[in-house]
């Protein structure tokens, strides 16, 4: 009878041993997604609040690899639409201490602050950063925008 | 007393069946489902090549791939390096033609899904690229004008079914190139624009039908591939494709901790784009900068897409005219090499510096800085066991 009750300590501990298994491997598992990402909202006020900016795929999607062409939307705090700006790009990834791999320009304006940006390309997954350097006849002013992928 | 028996049989093997099986998290799944080959997507219509995807136009350029009258002395074809039963390059760490060349032989499976061609991407289509080796003094040694009345004596008819009427060669220097030696270079200055572009026309189709030759060559589904597709459906692997317990720690380093896939990404296993890993020079060969020296070259190449030798729309251009020009992240920067096939091809890097995966390895875990410029790569903490689990996994990619 005693052997019995040996054998279902066994089990228990047995058992034990493979909760806490579970427990490390679940624990331990590499999260799916960022803890606390960057901002990644799209649409922002520019660093001196002289601008409301906004910064979008012009076909909705990110897809990695391949040129893109976005729109930046420009309008001023009272919302009126900023024409003809001087719009500077730069930017890379911060945690890989590299720059863009292309070099994205303004090539058109498309009427109601919207300015089409070209040449865009997203050659990994990770964190992103795009900068821009608005100035207008209502002055001059930074923006960045955080793209996470 | 049997039952109980059964019971701790049954959670010994529940144990062990836990630790043997692969587990991945969902991020870990994603990111091996989109290395897998079967997420290459289609092969993009190449619209500044009319011929790309013209089957005769095809046929042609693998005549012209293996021939060696493509030449200036008769003995040295694309295949001479570009080896069809190697991976179509030649297992040398510096290529050799009609001289020895500064650079290792690029294997070509899947090239036409690049935007950028050389380990410093001087050429920014598959057809500009041709004509490069064809006219370098150490690859090929031709001239262009030889080659157009290689072309019309002995492949006129096949050249004129796929590309129309040859131009009138009478007057025309049997010898001349804006290239060549000094002779070359006096014939061509003294040609007419007229006759000068009419070669150049014909030197284009060269160009053209070897990449619509090239086209065709992709790469093959490895080891990895099955598993990965295993992986994705959760079906039981089967044969080869139960992967190790060292290939699978290879795999989740080659996507975490090691970093590799950062730059070895989608199903080529690279990102199309040029960095600073610090892989040394080669001592006695010419000062190497890689793409920073590239990029004026590719934007003064008269066949470049922006040039007047493109067929269709200037759409077609969006990497040229949105290349990064002067940042400097470019000196020393080298494209990103595919490593599908890797582990069957030694040597290594852009000019053969490494001669095996595990001194690639090494390379990566201690992360010399760079002679000049900038390296990406930061040192890894790797334990034995981890390096050659990373290279056990790189054999996955070539079995
Ligand atoms: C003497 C050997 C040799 C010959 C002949 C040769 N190649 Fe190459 N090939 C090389 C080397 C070396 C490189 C890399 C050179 C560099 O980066 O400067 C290369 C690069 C390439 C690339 C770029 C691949 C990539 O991933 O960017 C292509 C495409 C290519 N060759 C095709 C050809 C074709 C087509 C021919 C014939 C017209 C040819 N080669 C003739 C040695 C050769
Ligand atoms: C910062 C981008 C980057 C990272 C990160 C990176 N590589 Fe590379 N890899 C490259 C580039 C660029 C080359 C070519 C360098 C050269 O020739 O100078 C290369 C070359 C190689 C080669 C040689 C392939 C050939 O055909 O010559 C292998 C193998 C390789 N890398 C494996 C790895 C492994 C394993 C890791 C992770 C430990 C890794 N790479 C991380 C960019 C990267």
């Amino acid at each position: 009878m005693a052997s019995i009750w040996r054998y279902l300590l066994a089990g228990l501990g047995l058992a034990a041993l493979l909760v806490a298994i579970l427990a490390v491997v679940f624990l331990t598992a590499p999260r799916s997604s960022l803890p606390a990402g960057p901002d990644v909202a799209r649409t922002k006020k520019t660093d001196n609040g002289l601008y409301v900016a906004s910064f979008v795929p012009e076909r909705g999607v990110v897809r990695q690899g391949e040129l893109e062409s976005w729109l930046l939307t420009l309008k001023t705090k009272t919302g009126a639409s900023v024409e003809r700006a001087a719009i500077a790009i730069s930017g890379g990834m911060p945690q890989h201490n590299h720059g863009l791999p292309t070099s994205p320009q303004v090539t058109d304006y498309l009427g109601e602050g919207r300015y089409r940006i070209e040449g865009l390309k997203f050659t990994m997954s990770g964190w992103w950063q795009l900068r821009f350097a608005i100035s207008s006849g209502a002055g001059s002013d930074t923006v960045l925008f955080n793209v996470v992928l | 007393m049997k039952r109980l028996f059964r019971f701790l049989a049954l959670m010994v093997a529940v144990v062990l069946v836990g630790c043997g099986k692969p587990d991945f998290s969902d991020a870990e799944k994603k990111t091996i489902a989109s290395l897998a080959l079967s997420s290459l997507p289609a092969l993009k219509p190449d619209t500044t090549n009319h011929f790309a995807d013209v089957p005769a136009a095809a046929a042609l350029g693998s005549t012209l791939f293996f021939d060696q009258g493509m030449s200036g002395d008769g003995s040295v074809s694309c295949s001479t390096c570009h080896k069809i039963d190697r991976q179509f390059q030649d297992d040398l760490p510096q290529a050799v033609g009609v001289g020895h060349t500064n650079r290792r032989t690029m294997p070509l499976a899947g090239v036409a899904h690049d935007p950028w061609f050389f380990w410093d991407g001087r050429r920014d289509s598959l057809w500009a690229q041709a004509l490069t080796p064809l006219e370098n003094p150490l690859e090929q040694a031709g001239n262009r004008a030889a080659y157009a009345h290689y072309i019309k004596a002995r492949f006129g008819e096949r050249y004129e079914r796929i590309f129309g009427p040859l131009p009138d060669f009478s007057g025309m220097p049997l010898n001349a190139s804006p290239l060549g030696n000094d002779a070359e270079k006096a014939a061509w200055n003294a040609m007419s624009s007229a006759q000068r572009d009419a070669i150049n026309g014909v030197f284009v189709n060269i160009g053209k039908a070897i990449a619509a030759f090239e086209r065709s060559i992709a790469p093959a589904p490895a080891r990895f591939d099955r598993f990965a597709l295993d992986l994705a459906t959760g079906a039981e692997p089967k044969g080869d494709a139960v992967f190790s317990k060292q290939e699978i720690l290879g795999l989740k380093l080659f996507i975490g901790k090691a970093n590799c896939v950062t730059c070895h990404n989608g199903p080529r296993f690279t990102d199309n784009s040029f960095h600073n890993t610090g892989v040394p020079p080669v001592a006695g060969l010419p000062p190497d900068r890689g793409r920073i020296d590239a990029v004026h070259q590719v934007e003064a190449d008269p066949f470049n897409c922006l040039g007047a030798y493109r067929d269709g729309d200037v759409a077609a251009c969006g990497e040229l005219r949105f290349m990064v020009k002067n940042a400097p992240q470019l000196i020393r920067a080298y494209k990103t090499p595919s490593l599908r096939g890797a582990a069957t091809r030694p040597p290594y890097m852009h000019a053969g510096q490494f001669s095996s995966l595990d001194e690639v390895v090494a390379h990566y875990a201690k992360a010399a800085p760079s002679v000049e410029g900038v390296s990406e790569v930061h040192p890894l903490e790797l334990s034995d066991r981890e390096r050659a689990a990373l290279v056990a996994f790189l054999k996955t990619l070539s079995e």
